[in-house]
């Protein structure tokens, strides 16, 4: 286990500073004259050529990516240049709008999955089965956006439970801020929900047909005993590796899901920022994402090897 | 009412939609009696023994009866069946690297059916396993139960099935090819903790193999199987010495025995030539026909077993030559 977690570990670092120079390299290739647009349409070629050598964006490409990862190490994640409001400060106020909408989806969509995938794979000839696996499927084929809509216009505007969209903040009334992110949750649990439900159909079908399967029947378990006892742990390596896929999903649901419900997050911050072309501001909360979903990721291979006895305890 | 069969199959087919896999197989298992059961690959023989574990697939049919303690195992529900299965009759299957659970110690799979089956508490349970185990010849047995099966070797896996499998003193064993997968030298080895097991349990044993030596060598009757039939069953002795359907003295035949391997390593083994008709092209008459040199007209017509002790199913049987030893 010991090496398992050090090849991770390593496996982690390796991924992050690949990512640093793509999300440096990207964003440098996509930006154009960075100083012209932050001066506008009347800007002089002198300022901006004063601009560009004072944002040191004149400077090798190579000096300004280890400037930036040096202070990002640092703590130090820039500032915009117009608002003058620092990176880290931005990130700070949004992530408790972002952070609750993306880990709650998360933990909603294994909550849901879980039971029905396993609902379906064990009644796979009949119909209940085939209409839980019908309705993944639908729900796999849904845009997340249309998800959201639908589930505004019925909650929120129909029924009036619940606010279709805005914020308030967790400091002013969390009884607000709750209510405010639980449309949001749940269409992001819901969507999430949709492919997770289907690789668990999959993943608990696959392991009821292993010999071991057979040899925990031929010793006495019926066929629910032996799904529950045998069937769902081992199906559970498989779903492990799903969830680290998924978690890259979450993150490109939870733009959505900003967008549809008008949240303050990080995501519509990003986007704000990329429009004013903020390089360093976009860099470095691009940067903390990836951070963000390569962590949940480790923690996931990490539960995986304590999962699996193969990977916990060598021969 | 005390049965004093193990196992009784009456008339058993398998099928597979139109496929059909097994068709219409009849024998009875003694209590203590040993039954061979061989056959050319696809012969239907796994599918015999799952089919009376009712552990074959979803999807496939079966029909006829199957007698084991006093129920009809094709009929009975899957929670009936659990309470026999492990308990009454068990199986070893032919592949000890897939067969135990990758996620789970080996002490907690052998424990639960104890526990499960006897009802015995988890002291109990465990010095019943290794107990067990000790038997199998497995050295060490505390740390193997604290084991993962990934961690053992096949030749201890295979013990431990076999462990496994005799835990609950059953009154049938089915072992499909039990050593197929193993090295040579665990495989006696193997066999033998089988065969010390089954004589001092009493228990009877439905053991299927390629290697004829083996079951001459551990049973007192055989059947041989061809297309999904019974071809010719009796005794050990009747069945090796003269054998009366051409396919089992074809099959013998291409067995290596003294008198057909010579010393510089050449062999004069003869192989069946053909193979076996595809489930979808069975012909109505003898399965074997194609391949037979004693067919003639009548085999276009199902020849059914006679009524001999040792009993076969041909048009145009082998004279018995000799007495059986
Ligand atoms: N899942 C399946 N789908 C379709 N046909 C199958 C399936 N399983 C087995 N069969 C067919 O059923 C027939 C009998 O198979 P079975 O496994 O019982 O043979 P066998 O006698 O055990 O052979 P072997 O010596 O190779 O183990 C074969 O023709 C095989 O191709
Ligand atoms: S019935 Fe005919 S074809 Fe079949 S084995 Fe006997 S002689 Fe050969
Ligand atoms: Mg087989």
């Amino acid at each position: 286990m010991g090496r398992f977690i050090l090849r991770r570990l390593v496996f982690f670092a390796i991924t992050l500073l690949i990512t640093s120079v793509l999300i440096f390299a990207l964003i440098r290739a996509a930006g154009g004259n960075v100083a012209a647009i932050l001066l506008g349409k009347n800007s002089s070629a002198e300022e901006i050529l004063k601009l560009s050598t004072e944002l040191g964006l004149e400077r090798p490409l190579p000096v300004q990516y280890f400037e930036w990862m040096n202070n990002f190490l640092h703590g130090d994640l820039g500032q915009a240049f117009r608002s003058k409001q620092l990176a880290s400060h931005l990130i700070w106020t949004q992530a408790p709008v972002s952070v609750p909408l993306s880990l709650g989806g998360l933990l909603l969509a294994i909550i849901i999955a879980i039971p029905l995938g396993t609902y379906a794979a064990k009644n796979f000839n009949k119909p209940s089965g085939a209409f839980v696996a019908l309705l993944s499927q639908i729900g796999i084929a849904i845009p997340v956006f249309w998800a959201g809509l639908l589930l505004s216009l019925v909650f929120g505007v129909h029924l009036g439970l619940l606010p279709t969209g805005g914020w308030v903040p967790w400091t002013e009334n969390w009884v607000g801020s709750l209510r405010s992110l639980v449309l949001p949750v749940f269409t992001l649990g819901i969507v999430m929900a949709s492919t997770l439900t289907r690789y668990t159909r999959t993943a608990i079908l696959d392991v009821m047909n292993e010999d071991f399967v057979r040899t925990a029947r031929a010793s006495g378990m019926s066929r629910r005993v032996a799904l529950i006892k045998v069937g769902l742990r081992n199906a559970s390596l498989p779903l492990v590796t799903v969830l680290g896929l998924l978690a890259a999903e979450m993150v490109g649901g939870t733009v959505i899901i900003e967008k549809v419900y008008s949240l303050p997050g990080i995501s519509r911050m990003i986007l704000d920022n990329v429009t004013a072309r903020e390089v360093v501001v976009v860099q470095s909360t691009v940067m903390v994402i990836v951070i963000y979903v390569m962590t949940i990721n480790l923690i996931i291979d990490l539960a995986y090897g304590l999962l699996d006895p193969r990977i916990r305890v060598g021969k | 009412m005390m049965e004093d069969f193990a196992l009784k199959v009456e008339n058993l087919v398998v099928s597979l939609g139109d496929l059909v896999a097994v068709r219409g197989i009849s024998f009875v298992i003694k209590k203590g009696e040993r039954w061979g059961l061989v056959g050319e690959s696809g012969a239907g023989k796994s599918l015999t023994a799952l089919a009376i574990m009712g552990l074959l697939q979803d999807g496939w049919d079966t029909s006829g009866a199957v007698w084991h303690d006093g129920i009809n195992l094709l009929t009975a529900s899957d929670k009936k069946l659990s309470t026999r299965r492990g308990r009454t009759m068990s199986m070893v299957f032919q592949d000890p690297t897939t067969a135990l659970n990758p996620v789970a110690k080996v002490g907690n799979q052998i424990t639960w059916i104890l526990r499960h089956h006897m009802h015995v508490n988890e002291k109990e349970a465990i010095e019943q396993s290794l107990a067990l185990l000790n038997k199998m010849n497995l050295p060490r047995p505390e740390s193997i139960m604290d084991s993962y099966p990934h961690q053992l070797s096949g030749g201890q896996r295979q013990r431990i099935m076999i462990a496994m499998a005799l835990a609950c003193y059953p009154e049938l064993i089915i072992a499909d090819e039990p050593t197929t997968a193993l090295d040579v030298t665990v495989q006696k080895q193997v066999l033998r903790l089988l065969d010390t097991a089954v004589t001092e349990r009493n228990c009877g044993l439905l053991l299927i193999t390629h290697d004829l030596p083996v079951i001459a060598a551990m049973c007192e009757n055989v059947a041989v199987m061809y297309g999904g039939r019974i071809v010719e069953t009796g005794s050990i002795a009747e069945v090796f010495t003269n054998p009366r359907h051409p396919y089992t003295k074809g099959l013998l035949a291409s067995q290596p025995t003294l008198d057909n391997i010579d010393l510089e390593g050449g062999t004069r083994l003869t192989s069946i030539r053909g193979s076996v008709p595809p489930l979808y092209a069975m012909p109505d008459g003898c399965a074997f026909a194609e391949r037979c040199d004693f067919a003639t007209d009548k085999c276009k017509e199902l020849p059914e077993l006679d009524d001999q002790s040792q009993r076969v199913a041909c048009w145009n049987p082998i004279a018995i030559t000799q007495k059986g030893a």
